[in-house]
Parts: structure tokens; C-alpha cells; sequence
């Protein structure tokens, strides 16, 4: 019933292993092409046009689908449960808001050329030495990943040695975010508090309005997204990959056989804070706004449930389950908001009730089962094929 | 017999008397809108004089300028303005409430500057010599605070027949700043002595304001009693600031506490959950929550009985709490045992239920829980340093809910059986302990409490949805600081956290406290993982 | 070499060889462990000769495994010393680094990674860098590859060489975890309790390999099972309440009436 090319795509390893990346690129530069096409070249009017709002709204989704590859990364493929990775999202997200909030220049409601709106409306006469060089781009960026990777350095080196994990990990995290959401709320601290960083103007000098401006952003976060699942992809396949695997399954075992796992802790932990700092990045300038919400522990649980629904260890299944809960919450809450939530908390318990490996690990083991036949002679092929 | 009887005779005799001193009050007060304002004072003070409950009354109303008399009849009466704008007229001395009149049809019984001072010290006499001693001190303290040379020479008059010592001590603590105001530098430093230890604040200011009058001249130029006097004064301020300081030092102590004591509330049915079953519940705080809608609609079934409600409420929380606690357990976490992870998980999906339940149910508006009346007041302990009832009572309760705890779990055989559970599943299920059972037993025993601790927040804050989430992270840190599957532990944590928070808020803002005490645990807790108390060797890897 | 800032080398190999020359590969010299008061080792000393095969048996709670958790790192003990070789002072040094110099331990419940194949297991266990980037771009050699054959045969896992782990049954993870030990190339084993739910054949052939071990490395094994433990032993120390109660050859162990109360008769008198 259903083609040999397909159910090689979804079987067991072959897809895991080599299969994936070039499905997944393909996909999405398939995908990012249409819309940007879709979006530029036809009238508004015409029926294969693709509104700015919805290309923004995808591009939205791949940040998220950016963020849940970070989320798997550390969860699916080193047991590390973080319940604060919005927090990296977010310090990405701040970095490159404080970039655009420089670009504003003289043009906000009170003219100032140096000072952001917020710092005139409190009387502060300087910047704070922690905006120094803000509206620099290549700072910009270094402030991206340096900002995210910094807390996740300090915050993993330290919980990682002492050996901290499982349960005590997850709500630690929760209490980092949750302490940040409260220091950004405070307007002391120089961020906007309450309101955050808003009223972008440009970026690089495009208008942050105009379609091609946020066409160019869809595809850039398209890009980002591949170039993440590349990196990833190849991360989790190399040895070290399965050193991080084995940690998952036994840290002790690890440690006796010479390993430090603390080490490839904190480095998969810092890379994966890396990839939720550019997610958050190219998050800002699409949405238009960075407030101290998005650090909210509520945050950070969602992004957990991308990847439970997706399929945790499993890097396509991450990005599928970001594309799909973001989807239903915006169809949800749409049409009722007051479902969502009890749509979210459904989906929590019955995706760990019921589907512990997610959509990733649910379908193929029902592709597997409707053509069980065919599938026991491909399934020995595929073993002795995979010997390296 | 004979008691009654002479009961009765007694009871006759005030009927009587008081009708015969009534007779006089009226003819007193129907004089009023006859007299001219140069020779009302004599009256008034007659009036001052008689034994009527109306007195009072009369005079704060002449006082206030609200105490008229209809052109048509001389009758007194006084008048209340609506909120309509229309007024409320109602005779003084008794009768039917009278139809509504213009202004113009009355009018006012008019005092002078001279006159109000007057009133003002007649009513002080009658609050100086009424029967409750609450209503003295009152009186003492508006004096202490605003004295004048007649209501100084009223408070001597009163010391002489004063009985009670409280009452006592504050008329002479306050002749004692009368003296240290106006008398000669020999009387001022007597009265700085006599003022030694008191600790109102009007006797600070009054010495501070002696001292800067003495530091206006340079040393040389003052006597050898000023200069005694300016000695005695910076002394005894130092000494009063030292006490101020001491007893804020145990204010904030007391915050701490207090604070704590919720902490300790909110975090023990996790200590139960968490630290004695090992069952990571994120929904614990929306346990908190549903016990403080409990209490809530207590309060809306029955409002004519809101000072008992909360007796109604405690045992109604912890079964309302503990119910959906055994579902969940029975429902969703007994699946997942052994995987902390997806436990989490689970049980937060579950949180985001039961919050937007609460709002679809009671919206997502605060709701206010009504305090019932012997929870608010304080406990005067001295001038500057009292306790609020509502405060001191959650202390109590929270750690009558601990030890109770704690006895259950050490005392009885279920609580054995808990422990049993926990330390070894399959050992205890070959000595025939029903495992299940127990681990729903205790789960709900868990967020029954948590039920509790929620009828103690209704009364602290308002109760809303998000009630809840706002506990969860403190009540987890609590009981990893304190050490997992140590009560004790729990309690000295939320305790220390308690006073840490409130030693620093004076400090940084309650914010900025917050976020101290978190980033310090989480510190901490990287630190020495096995929190304060830890449970060492080789069971507990 | 590139060290990281707690002075442990990040991307080269810690090359850490005992000092041998007097014969005894492990000091463990008055060492004390207290949990709580109560003693789990009691001013214990041991020494384990270069290519010796040690017994070490006692009754639950005699300190076996906190002796074995003294010596590889996991548990500090509160006095005592304990070397390797002559120069090397494990107690200076984290689990990781005593591993990387070159003891090896099986734990009591066999602890494979479940989620990687028998392959993949002994591919992370094999000696050589260990650090992180080395590890992100790196590629099994020829010679490698070998080298896992070959422990595949010995340890008899060759046909389940691509299985999970996790799907191995109990004795196969007990070998696998002694393949595992093997690929690691250490100078001392530590094996706890190796033939725990094996058949008696696949316990004879446990017996054979770790015999044949010993030599080339100093094999200390704990077991419970006194049938293995005479058909390997050459000699044994009886631990009891936390130190060493007797040591000798299995007959002399067998005679010494201290140990047959406490010990031995137990066993027989259950048997």
C-alpha cells in the first residue's frame, strides 16, 4: 500500500542516520522558496499570493522549530532536561533587540540619537556600560551567542561538577529563567522592564516593514534552521555524539571508563544555549518586540513540548513537533482561546502517557506495522547495511 | 432569692436615675438654640457633666459643626449629608426621623475658635475619665501626641484618681514631654530622666528637638544644667535608637517567620510528595490554589458565618486537594513510575488544566477571601513594635500542621508504611504493605496540605488562577535546600529563607530580594546538591 | 597538551603508569569510611601484587563495594592512603582520571548504555583520547576495529554486535561490560560480582576469561558465589566489618576457624 520510498524515508535508522539531513534541507529550501515566491511575485490579489502576515508567521515557526532542535539536543540526546532554555532564547533575543533599538537613532518619540526612549522617559542622561557598543552588528552577533553560551557555561559548569541532574537539574533551570524574568521586569536594570524592547525601525538599514525585508528574514531563519539541523545532525552521528548518548543512559559508566562527562555536558549544553540565543535573534526582528514574558518558566515548558510531541532523540521529530503545537496554537487560540491551555496540558499527559517517543517514533512504527510484510525482509538488509 | 430581688432593684434604681439625669440633658440641650454664643460655654460644660450616652455625640456634633435646630420648633437635630446630596435629619433627643427640609429652614448652633478649644477639652475629660481603659489611653495618647496647657493640667487632675498603671505611666510620660518642653533647664533634665526607657515616639521627637535646640548655641555659651541637660538627652536618643533598632532587628525577625511559615506551608505537602515518595509534582501548586478557592466558596455559601469559615475551610481544602491529588496519582503518575522526567511533565500538563478550570469556572479575575474578624488587629506590644494577629496565628497553625505532620509520619503505622514504601518498594510489598494504596494515600495526604496552605494564603493574598505557580519554584527550592526527604530540613529551610528574604528587603527591594534568594540557592544547591541536611551513604546515590 | 583550568587534560591522553618495581600495583593503607557514624571501612589495608587475581569475599555490609568505591574515586574516605603503584595517589584524582590511569570496574548490576549497540559500547570503552573534540571528528581506525573483533570473540557477543545493548539479555550485559573493561586496556579490574544471574556454563567461561586475564593485568574480583570463587581463586581476603579479617590461599581461608564463624560457616551451614 504505501511506496517502498516512503517507508525507507520513515524506517528505523537508515532515515535517523544519513537519510534525514538532505530530507530535511531539501524541505525546507523547498518550502522557503514557495513562500518567499509565492510572496513576492504574485499580486495580492491572486490566489497563489502568500500574505506578508503569514510569511512572518512562518518565519515565527522556524524560529521555534530552531529553538526545539536547541531543546533536543541537550534533552533527547543528553538527558538534560532544561526548563530554561527560554531564558537563552530571550538573551538572544535582548542582544539583538538592543541592536535594533540603536538603529531607532533620533527617530523615537524624543528624538534622543543615543538613548533609547524608555532610558529619556527615566531620566538616565548615558547609556549603561552594558549597551557599549550595542548598535554595533558584528557586536550584535558576538553578543548573540556570547550571551546565551555565557550562562549556559557558567550555569552548567557549575551544576554539571557538582553533579547536579535529573529532576533537581530541570527545576534549577526553571529557577534561573524565572529569577532573570524577574530582574528584566525591573526597570533598573536598563532593558525596558515591563515593556521591553519595541518599536523597531530598521535592520542593516532595510525597513523592518517593508515585504522583501521580512521575506529576506523568513529565508535567513530557514537558513539558520538548516544550518542548525547540519550542525546537530553531525554532532549527534560523530563520537562524541554517542559519548552524549551514553551519558543519557549512564553517567557513572561513563565517568569509570575515562570520560569526563561534565565536560561534554557543559559543551553540548553551551551549544545548544548558542542555538537558542540565534533562534531568539532572528525571533525579535520578525515579531517586532522582546519583553521579559518571553523569560516566563511557561515559556520554556512549551518549547519542552514541541520536542516531547515531535520526539525527543530524534532531531527531524523536534522540528515537526515545534511546526505542529505552534500551528495548533495559533488555530486555537483563534478560534477559543480559552482551550488552548487545556489543549496544551492535554497534550502533556497523553503524549507521556501514551506516545513516549512523539510523532517521530509513532509513525514510523506504524508505517512499520501496516506493511509488516515487506518490512521483516528490509529490516535484516537494513541491519547488516548499517555495519561501519 | 435574695440575689434576684435585689437584682431587680438595682436594675429599677438605674432606670430611674437615669431618667431623672435624662430630664436634666434635655432641658440642657433644648436650651442650646437659645443661647448666645458668649454664654453657651457654661452650658456646654453642664452638659459635659451629666451621665448620658448622647454626650459624646452632642459635642463631637457641635464640634463638627453638623448639630442645627429647626426655625420652626427649636428642636435640636442633627444633619448628615447623602451621597444623594439630600440630608438625613434625625432630632437628638430621640422621636421620629424628621421629613427632609431645606437648609434653609434651620439652624446651626454656632461656636467660636474659643468655644471648639473648649469642647475639645470637655471631651477629652469625658474620654480621660470614661470606664474602658483602651478609651484613656486613646485619649492619653491624642494628648501625648497634641498636648496643650489645659489637656496637661486635665491629665494631673486624672492622675490623681487614675488606677490603672498603663494609663498612669502615659499621662506621666506625657506631663514628663510637656515638662521637657516648657520647663526651666532644672525641670527639663528631670523630665529627661523620668522619660528614660519610654519609647514613644513623640518623646524621641521631643528630645530631638530639645537637642537641636541646645546644639543651636556653642558649648561655652550654654550653663552647666544645659549642659547636663544636652549630655542626658544624647544619651538617652542613643539609647532609644539602640532599642528601635533592636526591636526592627526582631520585626523583620518576625516577618522572616512569618514569611517562612508560608513557605513552610506551601513546600511540606512537596516535602511529602517529593521528598518521601520521590513523585515530582508540578501541579502541587495548583493544589495550593484549589485549597484557596475552597475557602472562597465557603465564604460566598455561607457569608453570615465568615468568622468560622475558615474552620470550615481547612478540613474542606485538605479534602477537596487531597481528592484531586488521588486522582492524579491513581490517573496519571502511578503509569509513570520510575521516570521522574515524564512524571514532570505529565503533572505540569496537568497544572495548565486545572488553572484554566479555575478560570473558566470563577474567571480569571482575583477573587477577595474575606478575613474573619480575629484575624486582623495587632498585639500592642510597645509603641513601636507589635504583631499582627493574622501573622502571628499562621505561624502558630504552620507549625501546628508540621509537628502533626511529623508525628504521623514517625507515630503512626501508616506513616511506617509510607516510610516503608519509599525506602523499599519491592521489600515492603513482601511484607504484604499494600503499595498502591500507600502511594495514594500519601500523594493525597501531600496535596491535602497544600489544600491547607491554600486556606492560609487566601487570607495573606488575593486568590486568583496563577496562585499557585508562584509557589511551585520556591517550594521545590525549599525542599532541595532543606535536604530531600528530610522534614526538618524543610522547616529550618523555610525559615532561613523566610528571614534571609526579609533581612534583605529593607536592603534592595523585595524584587531584588527575590531574586537574591534564588540565584543564592540556586548557588547553593550546586554547592552541596544534597541540601542542608543530606542523607549520606551509600542507599542514597 | 591542551589542560583545561582545573589542570585536566581537555584534548590529550593522561599518560599515568604505576610504579611497579616492588611488585604491588594498588596500596590501600588504613583506610577509615564512615556513613553516618557507622563504619563502612574500618583502618582497612590491602595491597594487590601486579598481576595477582584477588578474591575478596565477606558478608553483605563487610565493605566490599565501598572498598571498591575508595578505589576508583566515588566515595573519599576520611583517613588512609591508597596508590597506585608506588608514586601515583589515587586520592588525589577524580573517578575520570583514575579510570584514564588505568583501573577498570565492573559494577554489581551490570551498567551497559543501553540505547547504543554492543558495537558502539565498546567503541566509546576503547583507550585513547578522550576529550571532546577529538572525539566530535573522529574515526575509528583499521587497527581499531580489529582490536573490537576481537574482544567480540572473546566475550562471545559477535552475532549480537549491532543489537542494542538494551536488548541483550543479563549475562550477555555482563560480558559486554567486561568486553568493555577489557577495551579499556587497563592495568587493574575491579570486578563486582561477575557471574550474578549467568548459567553454569556461561560462569565456567566467565572463570576462564578472567583467569587468563590475570598477568597481563591484576584482575580483584568480588563474588558471592564461593563454588566460583574457589574454581579462580588463587588467593582471597575476607573482609569483615570493614577491614581485613583473613588472607590466604582458599584452603588456608577455609581452616582459619575466625573466618568460619563469621564467614564460611554461614555459608556452608545455608548450603
Amino acid at each position: 500500500m504505501i511506496p517502498d520510498s516512503i517507508q525507507s524515508l520513515f524506517s528505523n535508522k537508515a532515515f535517523k542516520t544519513l537519510g534525514s539531513l538532505p530530507v530535511v534541507v531539501g524541505c525546507l529550501f523547498i518550502a522557503t522558496l514557495y513562500v518567499s515566491i509565492c510572496n513576492l511575485a504574485f499580486p495580492a490579489d491572486s490566489a497563489l499570493h502568500v500574505s506578508t502576515y503569514t510569511v512572518t508567521l512562518f518565519g515565527k515557526y522556524l524560529c521555534y522549530a530552531l529553538l526545539a532542535l536547541a531543546v533536543d539536543l541537550v534533552w533527547g540526546y543528553c538527558g538534560i532536561l532544561s526548563l530554561g532554555h527560554g531564558a537563552f532564547f530571550a538573551l538572544g533575543g535582548y542582544a539583538m533587540g538592543m541592536y535594533l533599538m540603536r538603529q531607532i537613532g533620533d527617530r523615537g518619540v524624543y528624538g534622543n540619537p543615543e538613548l533609547p526612549d524608555f532610558m529619556v522617559f527615566l531620566n538616565w542622561d548615558s547609556l549603561p556600560w552594558y549597551w557599549a557598543g550595542s548598535d554595533s552588528f558584528i557586536w550584535m552577533i558576538l553578543m548573540v551567542l556570547a550571551g546565551p553560551g555565557l550562562l549556559a557555561y557558567i550555569f552548567g559548569s557549575m551544576a554539571f561538577r557538582s553533579r547536579v541532574s535529573g529532576v533537581y537539574l530541570s527545576i534549577m533551570t526553571q529557577a534561573v529563567t524565572y529569577a532573570l524574568m524577574l530582574a528584566f521586569f525591573r526597570n533598573e536594570m536598563g532593558f525596558g522592564g515591563n515593556n521591553g524592547l519595541t518599536d523597531f525601525k530598521d535592520i542593516l538599514g532595510f525597513s523592518l516593514q517593508s515585504d522583501t525585508t521580512r521575506v529576506a528574514l523568513f529565508a535567513l531563519t530557514a537558513l539558520f534552521l538548516a544550518l542548525g539541523f547540519a550542525v546537530c545532525h553531525f554532532i549527534v552521528n560523530s563520537k562524541m555524539g554517542r559519548v552524549v548518548t551514553a551519558i543519557r543512559d549512564s553517567e557513572n559508566r561513563v565517568r569509570f571508563i575515562g570520560y569526563k562527562p561534565e565536560h561534554y555536558k557543559v559543551w553540548i549544553f553551551v551549544v545548544s544555549a548558542m542555538l537558542a540565543g540565534i533562534a531568539g535573534a532572528m525571533y525579535v526582528p520578525q515579531v517586532g518586540i522582546i519583553n521579559p514574558g518571553e523569560f516566563s518558566p511557561l515559556n520554556s515548558i512549551e518549547m519542552v513540548v514541541w520536542v516531547a510531541i515531535g520526539g525527543r532523540g530524534s532531531l527531524y521529530g523536534a522540528i515537526i513537533g515545534a511546526l505542529v503545537v505552534s500551528y495548533a496554537k495559533t488555530r486555537f487560540t483563534a478560534i477559543m482561546p480559552e482551550a488552548w491551555l487545556y489543549a496544551l496540558g492535554g497534550l502533556f499527559v497523553l503524549v507521556t502517557l501514551l506516545l513516549p517517543k512523539g510523532i517521530a517514533g509513532f509513525v514510523p512504527a506504524l508505517i512499520e506495522k501496516l506493511s509488516h510484510s515487506k518490512q521483516t525482509k528490509s529490516v535484516s538488509n537494513k541491519t547488516t547495511s548499517e555495519v561501519k | 432569692m435574695l440575689r434576684t430581688f435585689s437584682l431587680v432593684i438595682t436594675l429599677l434604681m438605674s432606670v430611674f436615675s437615669a431618667s431623672a439625669f435624662s430630664d436634666e440633658f434635655d432641658s440642657l440641650i433644648n436650651q442650646l438654640p437659645h443661647k448666645k454664643l458668649r454664654n453657651i460655654t457654661p452650658v456646654l460644660t453642664q452638659i459635659a457633666e451629666q451621665d448620658n450616652d448622647q454626650v459624646r455625640f452632642v459635642l463631637t456634633e457641635i464640634l463638627n459643626g453638623d448639630l442645627y435646630y429647626l426655625k420652626s420648633n427649636k428642636q435640636v437635630v442633627s444633619i448628615r449629608k447623602q451621597a444623594s446630596g439630600d440630608y438625613t435629619i434625625t432630632p437628638v433627643l430621640g422621636g421620629d426621623a424628621v421629613a427632609d427640609q431645606s437648609k434653609s429652614a434651620m439652624k446651626k448652633i454656632r461656636t467660636s475658635n474659643s468655644i471648639r478649644s473648649h469642647i475639645r477639652g470637655l471631651l477629652a475629660q469625658i474620654d480621660l475619665s470614661h470606664k474602658q481603659t483602651h478609651v484613656r489611653l486613646n485619649a492619653v495618647k491624642q494628648i501625648l501626641d497634641d498636648p496643650s496647657a489645659e489637656s496637661i493640667e486635665l491629665l494631673k487632675q486624672r492622675l490623681a484618681v487614675e488606677k490603672d498603671s498603663d494609663v498612669t505611666e502615659l499621662i506621666n510620660t506625657a506631663i514628663a514631654v510637656n515638662q521637657l518642653k516648657e520647663g526651666d533647664s532644672q525641670a527639663k533634665l528631670a523630665a529627661v530622666a523620668d522619660l528614660k526607657g519610654s519609647l514613644e515616639p513623640s518623646v524621641r521627637n521631643a528630645m530631638v528637638e530639645q537637642l537641636n535646640g541646645l546644639n543651636e548655641y556653642k558649648l561655652n555659651e550654654l550653663s552647666e544644667t544645659d549642659k547636663a541637660l544636652k549630655a542626658a538627652l544624647t544619651k538617652s536618643i542613643d539609647s532609644i535608637k539602640q532599642k528601635r533598632s533592636i526591636y526592627e532587628f526582631v520585626e523583620n525577625l518576625f516577618f522572616g517567620l512569618s514569611l517562612g511559615s508560608v513557605l513552610l506551608l506551601a513546600a511540606i505537602g512537596l516535602a511529602i510528595t517529593f521528598g518521601v515518595m520521590g513523585v515530582i509534582n508540578m501541579a502541587h501548586g495548583e493544589m495550593i490554589m484549589l485549597g484557596a478557592y475552597t475557602t472562597y466558596v465557603i465564604q460566598q455559601m455561607f457569608p453570615q458565618w465568615i468568622d468560622y469559615s475558615l474552620f470550615i475551610a481547612i478540613p474542606a481544602a485538605f479534602i477537596v486537594s487531597g481528592t484531586v491529588g488521588i486522582l492524579i496519582e491513581r490517573g496519571v503518575i502511578r503509569f509513570l513510575k520510575g521516570r521522574p522526567l515524564e512524571t514532570l511533565l505529565a503533572t505540569f500538563g496537568i497544572s495548565l488544566i486545572l488553572q484554566q478550570l479555575v478560570r473558566s469556572v470563577f474567571s480569571p479575575l482575583n477573587r477577595t477571601v474575606a478575613a474573619p474578624e480575629w484575624m486582623s488587629g495587632s498585639w500592642q506590644i510597645n509603641p513601636i513594635f507589635s504583631i499582627t494577629y493574622n501573622r502571628l496565628y499562621i505561624v502558630i497553625f504552620a507549625l501546628a500542621v508540621f509537628f502533626a505532620l511529623l508525628a504521623f509520619m514517625k507515630r503512626s503505622s501508616l506513616g511506617l508504611h509510607v516510610r516503608a514504601v519509599a525506602q523499599n518498594r519491592e521489600m515492603a510489598r513482601a511484607l504484604s504493605v499494600r503499595s498502591d494504596r500507600v502511594d495514594a494515600i500519601t500523594f493525597g495526604l501531600g496535596s491535602g496540605i497544600a489544600g491547607i496552605a491554600g486556606v492560609v494564603l487566601s487570607q495573606l493574598t488575593n486568590v486568583g488562577p496563577n496562585l499557585g505557580q508562584s509557589y511551585i519554584i520556591d517550594s521545590f527550592l525549599v525542599v532541595v535546600f532543606g535536604g530531600v526527604g528530610n522534614l526538618w530540613g524543610t522547616l529550618v529551610a523555610a525559615m532561613s529563607l523566610g528571614a534571609l528574604n526579609k533581612f534583605l528587603e529593607p536592603l534592595t527591594g523585595s524584587v531584588l530580594a527575590t531574586i537574591i534568594v534564588l540565584v543564592g540557592l540556586v548557588l547553593f544547591i550546586q554547592k552541596r546538591p544534597k541540601g542542608l541536611f543530606p542523607q549520606k551513604g551509600r542507599a542514597a546515590e | 597538551m591542551v589542560v583545561d583550568k582545573h589542570g585536566s587534560p581537555l584534548l590529550a591522553e593522561e599518560n599515568i603508569s604505576p610504579d611497579t618495581r616492588h611488585g604491588v600495583i594498588l596500596y590501600v593503607e588504613d583506610v577509615s569510611v564512615s556513613f553516618d557514624g557507622f563504619k563502612a571501612l574500618n583502618d582497612l589495608s590491602l595491597y594487590i601484587n601486579d598481576g595477582e587475581l584477588r578474591c575478596l569475599i565477606g558478608a553483605n555490609g563487610a565493605g566490599k563495594t565501598t572498598l571498591m568505591d575508595v578505589i576508583t574515586g566515588k566515595t573519599r574516605p576520611d583517613v588512609g592512603k591508597v596508590n597506585f603503584g608506588q608514586q601515583v595517589n589515587l586520592l588525589d584524582m577524580d573517578e575520570t582520571q583514575i579510570a584514564r590511569a588505568g583501573i577498570g570496574r565492573k559494577f554489581q548490576k551490570p551498567t551497559v548504555f543501553e540505547m547504543l549497540t554492543v558495537f558502539e559500547n565498546l567503541e566509546l570503552s576503547l583507550a585513547g583520547d578522550k576529550g571532546i573534540w577529538t572525539n566530535l571528528f573522529h574515526k575509528l581506525s583499521g587497527e581499531q576495529k580489529d582490536e573490537i573483533g576481537k574482544i567480540l570473540e572473546t566475550i562471545g557477543l559477535t552475532k549480537e554486535c549491532h543489537m542494542l545493548a538494551g536488548a541483550l539479555s543479563h549475562g550477555q550485559k555482563q560480558w559486554l561490560e567486561i568486553g568493555m573493561l577489557l577495551a579499556a586496556k587497563p592495568r587493574l579490574l575491579l570486578v563486582d560480582e561477575p557471574v550474578a544471574g549467568m548459567t553454569a556454563q556461561e560462569t565456567e567461561r566467565t572463570a576462564e576469561l578472567l583467569t587468563s586475564l590475570a598477568g597481563e593485568h591484576s584482575v580483584v574480583v568480588v563474588e558471592h558465589d564461593m563454588a566460583f570463587v574457589r574454581s579462580i581463586a588463587r588467593k582471597v581476603t575476607v573482609l569483615h566489618q570493614g577491614s581485613v579479617l583473613a588472607e590466604g590461599s582458599m584452603s588456608e581461608i577455609q581452616a582459619n576457624p575466625e573466618v568460619v564463624r563469621v564467614y564460611l560457616g554461614e555459608e556452608t551451614g545455608a548450603a
